[in-house]
């Protein structure tokens, strides 16, 4: 297992190089990870879509596909992949310290 | 002894799509879309019955193909029923919405949202005697073979 340290923390990595533990996250950690991951300064949009994907991990134990994040959370395909370039699904997980979707779609 | 090669992450599909059932068409949406989601940029190029998928008229009414399947598991003589494939179609458009995955229409939109590529083939256009408005908006051309190829500079190409 290996660990990233963020502002003095410690963080478990999953095999996937995603938090192994959700319950570490922060807002400052989702700063830092998107910095890391590319996307650059997290506007509001980003956090609606973070906080989506926060939301239903707590309620049902998995991140939303990426087809739920667009129909649920008012942010659309093309806005999505705009604001988490290469790879959104993915991408917006790992900075909101979820595991990997486990959806294809 | 030589070094052991880099294994290159794979950063470009170019996905054909060459039937017009619905089981024949699924695969290749669902890989194409499957790229964008990763970051691979991805075209699809809709070749003979394959254009069903893109065509305006068509699109909505994919049956599953009940005969010469033997994966289907029911014989032939039975798939031939009038019927069977609609019946087919139908179960299957259930397990398929169950799996959250998008009907055919907004599955191509998905992808052309997502910044997948979209095209017709010339020849199978030509051949079915087609024109550019037969085809849903999100189709961005109808291309020749050669500019196929072209177009898939640096991609690894699936024929489906």
């Amino acid at each position: 297992m290996t660990t990233l340290e963020i502002s003095g923390k410690n963080l478990l990595l999953d095999k996937d190089g995603h938090l192994a533990n959700a319950g570490e996250w922060n807002e400052d950690i989702a700063r830092e990870l998107a910095v890391r991951e590319g996307v650059g300064e997290l506007t509001a949009q980003h956090w609606v879509v973070i906080r989506f994907m926060r939301k239903v991990h707590e309620q049902e134990g998995d991140p939303p596909s990426i087809r739920r994040i667009t129909q649920e959370s008012g942010v659309d395909t093309k806005a999505l992949y705009q604001l988490f370039p290469n790879g959104p699904g993915r991408k917006a997980a790992k900075i909101a310290g979820l595991p990997r979707p486990k959806s294809c779609i | 002894m030589t070094e052991p090669k880099l294994r290159q992450p794979v950063e470009r599909v170019s996905i054909i799509v060459s039937r017009g059932s619905l089981e024949g068409v699924y695969p290749g949406l669902i890989m194409a879309n499957g790229a964008r989601m990763e970051g691979i940029e991805a075209s699809l190029f809709f070749t003979f019955f394959g254009l069903d998928a893109i065509t305006n008229k068509r699109l909505d009414h994919l049956k599953v193909a009940t005969v010469g399947n033997p994966a289907m598991h029911i014989p032939t003589v039975l798939g031939a029923i009038p019927g069977m494939s609609a019946f087919a179609t139908h179960m299957m458009k259930k397990e398929i919405e169950k799996l959250n995955i998008p009907p055919i229409r907004e599955f191509l939109e998905t992808i052309h949202d997502a910044g997948g590529e979209i095209y017709g083939c010339k020849a199978s256009v030509d051949m079915f005697h087609l024109k550019k408005e037969d085809f849903a908006p999100i189709v961005d051309d109808i291309i020749t073979v050669g500019e196929f190829y072209e177009k898939s500079a640096g991609a690894q190409i699936i024929f489906t």
